[in-house]
């Protein structure tokens, strides 16, 4: 599915000072308003498309919508945003996702 | 039968509403129904989120998740200010009939819904005002960090009822059935599909439609949170919670609930219980209790279907 | 010994109410929305309202809620949408919706309300008095209080042209007291329909310039803002924004006399701007009023004047935002200013509207009194004869230069 921009109609700039600012706050839609959720994550799921049989149920289930299907039809994680909850993993009737703790080097760098 | 396949590339359906990177917590039960709501509702709806979790749920200021027109509304003020919207947009249509598909969402907590927002709600239907509410059900005011609300069950730790609520649930889509509306009904976010047909088909009716989802909560009701939507599930298959929805006063059973009004098919409310850290000092009475008066509810259900097929 | 203000007729003068003075305006003014709840004693109001719309005679939507908070909701909803919306409440009703009162103000939507202003209970009373209204002040809407019908009629209309402007856009309340002016009835001159749709801005075709509802241009309203302040945390602008409400009412009052003087070269009719000044030029002692009471202040005023004492009257026709430049131009050579209302300021001394006289000439070079007169609370009558024995204390005060009393209780039983 294509990534969609969704600031066409107005670019969300940092305000400078008082006299920029409009008379009411108002929010755009973006990806990521909270900052790179993926961060938050403990474990990480990992889809196995050898199991996978693409009955979608995860994309169904997924609360944060982070699964994307690419061309061939197998679903993929968006790893910027997924939050860990693992829903997948527990979902899926073929047992195709796996969950892998985060490494703590991956934190350490940052 | 919604087919996964069609709906992934449905171009209504297979296009998210509410933007991943939001603040919602990990495996939000009403984020799956929000995500499922709106994929029935699509672009052209306005949205008012009275205070809940949706209103911190949507991220940071400037930037927002969902991708329709959102409007966060004090507490008590959601369904009046769906009455106002659906007036502005019919003055506008006699101007612009363009306007004619725009439908107008009321997203509101257990909270919102059956306490402070209850005068508002009764309002807006018995004036028939034409907008859809849902209420996504956690079952205690979430946001605030797990209190007792009218919407938390029997027996259910809360940060005020640190002993278990000693009242039951207030039956909310009951109260709304009694206000005439043509369409009432209950979904749980352990059965999107189910949501999803029930919100396509209230898009279509005329006049005031009231959906009442249980939203499962991770951390409010303590539970590990690849379970949110298997939670959802167990509360409809052993009983707890029973999907059907009163169309023009005519009431079905829909999705699992249909094949549970024997009560020896239901699986045991237990296995319910278990999977929650809130219940867990349920004693064996108010286990009791409990299922009582999810007896009582199927026993009414029952009866109300009998009495119409006759 | 009243003048009346000549005014050219350009349509047939009604003889109504004080409510009716409200509807009618509401109905020239081509409002699209109207939200109704009933309280005494503006029910009138918005039973008048619905018979315009059912009789088809005004193409407004129509919504009768289930509460005064509801009605600032739908409101505030149906304003979202860029139309023009209008109702009104009284009292328990105004208390009700004070919630919303903010918002409404913070979301900065023009909308228009009218207040027939009543005492607020316990004890139950459902006269004249200004403490619901003032119990608003700091919301963020503006206020107007009404001293005639034509004037109730009049405001109506310019409010929706000073809301509108685009250097304001805040919401407004037209008040006028219960049933002194609510349910009496006076010739209200109405100019031609053609003639208040040229005077007024044109509808917006899809929202506001600042807020929409456009699934084109999907918004999110209400996002939270943390305190952080912009050094801090980028883009948490609070303060800032609840400062715009501010720079928005120090706008408004250039919007507000350009509006009067607009309305008179057009319709001949002139109330005022944010004040109304009566034989002030070379007054000692000037007394402040608000409502009926301004425009009986007139007869009191001309009666001192037959007797030779050298005084003036003012009507306080914009509380909110408060005309502080007048005043302090007038203190140049007013040294007393009583001023007379319905109100009190508990745990201050005096009626509301004297505070904040007081805070606005409080660093004016040549020091001028205020005297607070506090009177015809809960409706309790006013006589030109209570008027003519505050303006003699007023004058004595002007002699001495002393305030011999912190307040007059005018009316009230020792």
């Amino acid at each position: 599915m294509p990534e969609k921009k969704y600031w066409k109609w107005k670019e969300i700039e940092t305000h400078k000072c008082i006299d920029d600012l409009p008379p009411v706050p108002l929010s755009l839609p973006n990806y990521g308003s909270m900052g790179a959720t993926g961060d938050w994550r403990t474990f990480r799921p990992i889809i196995n498309t050898d199991k996978c049989n693409q009955c979608y149920f995860c994309w169904m289930y997924c609360p944060e919508a982070v699964i994307d299907i690419d061309s061939d039809g197998y679903p993929t994680i968006d790893l910027d945003y997924c939050k860990g909850c693992l829903i997948c993993v527990h979902e899926c009737p073929k047992k195709a996702i796996d969950q892998m703790r985060e490494k703590k080097e991956q934190y350490e760098e940052e | 039968m919604a087919n996964l396949k069609d709906l992934v590339k449905d171009p209504v359906a297979g296009e998210e509403y509410f933007l991943k990177g939001n603040s919602s917590c990990a495996g939000c039960g009403g984020e799956v129904a929000f995500r499922w709501i709106m994929k029935a509702l699509g672009k052209r709806t306005i949205v008012v989120a009275p205070a809940s979790c949706f209103n911190v749920t949507i991220g940071l200021y400037p930037k927002a998740g969902p991708t329709i027109p959102y409007l966060n509304m004090a507490f008590a003020a959601g369904a009046a200010a769906c009455s106002g919207i659906v007036a502005g947009v019919a003055a506008r249509k006699k101007l612009d009939p363009s306007l004619e598909d725009i439908k107008v969402l009321c997203f509101a907590g257990d909270g919102g819904t059956a306490d402070i927002g209850i005068q508002g709600l009764s309002g807006a239907a018995e004036r028939e005002t034409d907008f859809i509410y849902i209420c996504y059900d956690n079952e205690a005011y979430m946001n605030t960090g797990t209190q007792r609300s009218g919407g938390t069950p029997y027996g259910a730790w809360t940060t005020t009822t640190p002993t278990g609520k000693r009242q039951h649930k207030k039956n909310i889509p009951m109260i709304m059935a009694a206000h005439g509306i043509p369409y009432v009904a209950t979904a749980s976010s352990g059965f999107p599909l189910d949501l999803y047909k029930k919100v396509l088909k209230a898009k279509d009716i005329k006049g005031t439609k009231y959906i009442h989802v249980l939203a499962p909560c991770a951390p409010g009701w303590r539970f590990p949170t690849e379970l949110s939507i298997e939670v959802g599930r167990k509360a409809v298959q052993t009983g707890m919670w029973i999907l059907y929805e009163i169309e023009n006063g005519k009431m079905a059973l829909t999705g699992p609930s249909k094949y549970l009004i024997k009560k020896e098919s239901r699986k045991p409310i237990e296995e319910y219980l278990n999977l929650q850290g809130r219940f867990k000092n349920v004693t064996s009475e108010d286990i009791k209790t409990l299922q009582d008066w999810i007896d009582q509810q199927w026993h009414d259900l029952k009866n109300w279907m009998t009495s119409q097929s006759s | 010994m009243v003048t009346v203000q000549k005014m050219e007729l350009k349509a047939a003068a009604r003889i109504i109410s004080g409510n009716e003075a409200c509807a009618w305006g509401a109905r020239y003014a081509r409002v699209q929305v109207i939200s109704a709840y009933p309280i005494t004693p503006q029910t009138t109001i918005v039973e008048r309202l619905s018979d315009f719309v059912e009789q088809g005679e005004m193409n407004a939507e129509y919504i009768r809620v289930e509460s005064e908070h509801s009605v600032m909701a739908s409101l505030i909803g149906a304003a979202y949408n860029g139309v023009r919306t209008y109702s009104a409440t009284s009292g328990q009703g105004l208390a009700y919706m004070h919630e919303m009162l903010h918002w409404a103000a913070g979301a900065r939507l023009p909308i228009v309300m009218g207040i027939a202003m009543r005492g607020m209970a316990p004890p139950w009373n459902i006269w004249a008095d200004n403490q619901d209204v003032m119990a608003a002040r700091d919301t963020g809407w503006m206020i107007f209080f009404a001293s005639t019908h034509q004037e109730i009629f009049d405001t109506t209309i310019q409010m929706y042209k000073i809301c509108e402007n685009h250097n304001v856009f805040l919401p407004a309340f037209i008040c006028l007291e219960g049933f002194v002016m609510s349910h009496t009835e006076m010739p209200v001159y109405m100019p031609d329909q053609e003639l208040v749709d040229e005077f007024l801005p044109e509808i917006p075709k899809n929202g506001w310039p600042h807020f929409f509802l456009d699934p084109d241009r999907p918004i999110t309203h209400g996002n939270l803002q943390n305190p952080g302040g912009p050094a801090i945390s980028p883009d948490c602008w609070y303060y800032e924004y609840r400062y715009l409400i501010q720079k928005a009412m120090e706008n408004a009052k250039q919007v507000i006399i350009d509006v009067a003087e607009e309305y008179q070269k057009k319709f001949g009719l002139y109330h005022g701007d944010l004040i109304e000044k009566y034989r002030c030029d070379d007054a000692e002692v000037a007394l402040v009023s608000i409502g009926s009471l301004a425009d009986q202040a007139k007869v009191a005023v001309d009666l001192m004047r037959d007797m030779g004492y050298k005084v003036g009257a003012i009507k306080l026709r914009c509380y909110k935002p408060f005309p502080a430049e007048q005043f302090q131009e007038l203190a140049n050579r007013i040294r007393v200013f009583p001023v007379m209302e319905r109100s009190m300021a508990f745990g201050l001394t005096g009626g509301i509207a004297s505070v904040d006289l007081k805070a606005v000439l409080y660093h004016h070079p040549k020091h001028p009194l205020v005297l607070p007169v506090i009177a015809g609370v809960g409706g309790r009558d006013v006589r030109v004869e209570d008027q003519i024995e505050v303006l003699k204390a007023a004058v004595e005060m002007a002699e001495t230069n002393e305030l011999k009393k912190d307040v007059i209780l005018s009316g009230l039983h020792q």
